[in-house]
C-alpha cells in the first residue's frame, strides 16, 4: 500500500475531525466506533478523496468497508486508482 | 398503563417474533423481555428502587434498549444520555438528576473513571462489552454479561409504580445554557405514543428503521412505538454511511423511515431509484421544517410513500402532524394537533385566538410534569389550563393558523439553534468558549446550511496579544461538547457588534455572519 496516501488521509482526518489531536488514532480504528465521523463528515472525506486523488466515489462506495478507518480509506483509494488506471490504459 | 407493557404485551402475544435488528443480532420479543427482566433484577439487587434515575450512556444498541426497559421494570426512571457527551456534562447530568446507576460500556470507561470521584450519587455502574477493570472510585461495578446469563432469574420483578410515576427524564438544551431534565410520566409517554401510532397507522407488520440517537426523543420513541405496535425495529447506529443504511432498508423490507432534514438532504444526493423501496410505507420528518424542495423531490421520487411533516417539543413529545393527503396542498404547514390532544394559539396576554399569529399552546395527557428541580422554569412553561389542577404547555414558538386550522411555524421566541434537528443552546457553547484562555468575547449564532438546517457558528474576539487558530477553538470545543454542538464555523473579529446597552448584538451578527 502507498504509505504516503495513508499518511495524507490520516493527516486529513486528524486535521478535520480531531482538530489536531490525533496521536492516539490507530490506522485500523473504526471512525464509527470512535465517534469521529458523522454523515456530513463522510461527505467531507469523500470530497477530499475526489479532489486529492482524482477518483470518482459512487453512492455504492459509501459503506464502512471502504471508509471506516484510515487503513480502509487508503486501500479504497488504491483500489479506485487501479480501476481507473486500468480503464484509461485499456 | 406503564411504558414497559409495550414490551411485555408484545412478548406475550408474539414471543418468537424478531423485535429488534441491530448489527448482526436479531432478538425476539421474548429474548428482549427476559433479558430486560434479568437486568432489572440486577439493578434492584444492587439497590435501585422505585423512582431512582438510571442513566444509559451507550450508542444505539441492543444494550441501550435493554437498559431502558430494565430501568422501567425496576420501577426506575430512565435517562438516555447522548453517547458523545463529554466528562463534565455527563457529571453534570448524573449529579443534577442524582442518578443511582449508570449503564455504559467499556469503550466509555475512561470518561466514567474520570468523573467517578465527583458523581457521589451514582453508586452503581453496569458495564456492557468486554469485561475489564474499571477505576470507578468506590462504585459498585456490575458486568452486563453476567447479569444476562441464562442462570439468572428471568421472571418479571415486582414493580409497585403506577402510571403517574415518572418513567423518563430527557435532558434538553435551554436558553440559559444549562441543560434541563424534562420529566415524563408513564402516562405522558403512553399517551404520546398512542396518539402517534394512531395517525401513523402502525401495525404489527411494520418494520421501522431508526438511525437517530436514542438520546433524542424522536429516536427513543421509535423503539417505544415499534414495541407498542408489536412491530420490528431496525436500529442503526447513525446515518453515517447512507448506502449501507439504504441496503438495510431494502434487505429488511423497512416500512417506516423517520428522518430529519439533514437526512433528506443526504438522501436526495443519492440516486434513490437504484434501491427497491417498494415496501416503504411512510417517511416522517420532524425536529426542523423540511425545505419545500425536499418535499417535492421526495414526493416525485417516492410517490407511493406517505410523507408526514410534523412538529414537536420534548416537553410534550409531539405537537402536530400534517395528514399526508395535505402535503401537496399546503407543503409548508406542520398540520394540526394529534389525536387526543388540543393545540391553539394565544396572544401576548394569553387570550385564545381563532386564527392569525400567536404562541402555540398544547393541552393533553402528553404534556410533561415539568423540569427536574427547576420550579421557576416549569412555571414559565406550564401554566394553569381550563380545569382545576391542569397545566397546559406554552411552547415558546410562534405560529400562524390558517382559516382551516392548519399550523405554520414562524419562529422561536428564544435563540435556540436547530442543527441536524437537534436543539443547541448558544449559551452552552459560549460558556465553553469563554473557558478557552485568550477568548475575550464569544457569541454563537446559527447560520443557514443546506444539509444541517442551521450550522453552529462561533464569532470571537481575542485578548490583546493572543493568537488562537480555528483549530485551537474547535479542539477545545470537541473535548467538551457533544459532537453535534461543536461549531462548524469560527470567525475571529477585531470588534464585536454591541447594542446600546453594551450587550453583544446578535441581530447584527446574524445579518453579517451568514456564510
Amino acid at each position: 500500500m502507498d504509505a504516503s496516501v495513508q499518511n495524507e488521509i490520516r493527516a486529513f482526518v486528524i486535521q478535520n475531525f480531531l482538530f489536531g489531536q490525533g496521536a492516539q488514532l490507530a490506522d485500523d480504528e473504526s471512525f464509527l466506533e470512535a465517534g469521529i465521523i458523522d454523515s456530513t463528515g463522510v461527505l467531507e472525506l469523500v470530497g477530499f478523496l475526489e479532489t486529492t486523488y482524482g477518483i470518482a466515489v459512487a453512492d455504492e462506495d459509501l459503506v464502512p468497508a471502504n471508509l471506516d478507518s484510515v487503513a480502509r480509506v487508503a486501500r479504497f483509494v488504491e483500489r479506485k486508482r487501479n480501476e481507473q488506471g486500468s480503464r484509461v490504459a485499456g | 398503563m406503564q411504558v414497559e407493557r409495550f414490551l411485555e404485551d408484545s412478548a406475550r402475544l408474539t414471543p418468537e417474533k424478531v423485535a429488534l435488528v441491530c448489527g448482526d443480532s436479531r432478538l425476539t420479543y421474548s429474548e428482549i423481555d427476559r433479558a430486560a427482566n434479568r437486568l432489572a433484577r440486577g439493578l434492584i439487587g444492587a439497590g435501585v428502587g422505585r423512582g431512582d434515575r438510571v442513566a444509559i450512556y451507550l450508542e444505539n444498541s441492543a444494550e441501550a434498549v435493554l437498559g431502558i426497559f430494565a430501568a422501567l421494570k425496576a420501577g426506575a426512571v430512565f435517562m438516555v444520555v447522548n453517547p458523545t457527551t463529554k466528562a463534565d456534562k455527563l457529571a453534570f447530568i448524573l449529579n443534577n438528576s442524582k442518578a443511582a446507576a449508570l449503564i455504559t460500556d467499556t469503550r466509555r470507561r475512561a470518561v466514567v473513571a474520570e468523573i467517578a470521584d465527583r458523581t457521589p450519587h451514582t453508586g452503581i455502574i453496569v458495564m456492557a462489552g468486554r469485561a475489564g477493570d474499571v477505576a470507578a472510585g468506590g462504585k459498585r461495578v456490575l458486568q452486563l454479561d453476567e447479569l444476562l446469563r441464562q442462570s439468572v432469574d428471568d421472571g418479571k420483578p415486582a414493580n409497585p409504580s403506577i402510571d403517574i410515576d415518572l418513567a423518563a427524564l430527557i435532558y434538553t438544551s435551554g436558553s440559559t445554557g444549562t441543560p434541563k431534565g424534562v420529566m415524563l410520566t408513564h402516562l405522558n409517554i403512553v399517551s404520546a405514543a398512542t396518539s402517534i401510532t394512531t395517525y401513523l397507522e402502525n401495525v404489527e407488520d411494520d418494520v421501522i428503521l431508526n438511525v437517530l440517537p436514542l438520546s433524542f426523543d424522536y429516536g427513543l420513541y421509535q423503539v417505544l412505538m415499534a414495541f407498542k405496535a408489536g412491530a420490528r425495529l431496525v436500529l442503526e447506529r447513525s446515518f453515517t454511511y447512507p448506502h449501507a443504511v439504504l441496503e438495510t432498508v431494502v434487505a429488511e423490507h423497512v416500512t417506516g423511515f423517520p428522518i430529519v432534514p439533514t437526512i433528506s438532504a443526504l438522501l436526495l444526493q443519492i440516486d434513490l431509484r437504484k434501491y427497491d423501496l417498494s415496501h416503504l410505507r411512510y417517511i416522517t420528518n420532524t425536529a426542523a421544517a423540511l425545505p419545500t424542495k425536499h418535499i417535492l423531490d421526495l414526493r416525485s421520487l417516492l410517490p407511493h410513500v406517505k410523507l408526514f411533516s410534523m412538529y414537536g417539543l420534548t416537553e410534550c413529545k409531539r405537537v402536530s402532524y400534517l395528514p399526508p393527503d395535505q402535503i401537496d396542498i399546503r407543503p409548508t404547514s406542520v398540520g394540526r394537533g394529534m389525536p387526543n390532544e388540543e393545540v391553539y394559539i394565544v396572544d401576548e396576554q394569553g387570550n385564545r385566538l381563532a386564527s392569525g399569529v400567536g404562541e402555540l399552546v398544547i393541552r393533553g395527557a402528553n404534556v410533561m410534569k415539568g423540569y427536574w428541580e427547576l420550579p421557576e422554569e416549569t412555571t414559565r412553561k406550564l401554566r394553569p389550563g381550563p380545569l382545576p389542577g391542569e397545566n397546559v404547555l406554552y411552547s415558546g414558538d410562534l405560529f400562524r393558523v390558517d382559516e382551516e386550522g392548519y399550523l405554520y411555524f414562524l419562529g422561536r421566541k428564544d435563540d435556540i439553534i436547530k442543527t441536524r434537528g437537534e436543539k443547541v443552546s448558544p449559551r452552552e457553547i459560549e460558556n465553553v468558549l469563554y473557558e478557552l484562555a485568550g477568548v475575550a468575547e464569544a457569541a454563537v449564532v446559527g447560520v443557514p446550511d443546506p444539509v444541517l438546517g442551521q450550522a453552529v457558528k462561533a464569532v470571537l474576539t481575542l485578548r490583546d496579544g493572543v493568537s488562537l487558530t480555528e483549530q485551537d477553538v474547535l479542539r477545545h470545543c470537541s473535548q467538551r461538547l457533544e459532537n453535534f454542538m461543536v461549531p462548524k464555523l469560527v470567525e475571529f473579529r477585531a470588534i464585536m457588534p454591541k447594542t446600546t446597552t453594551g450587550k453583544i448584538d446578535k441581530k447584527t451578527l446574524h445579518m453579517t455572519a451568514v456564510i
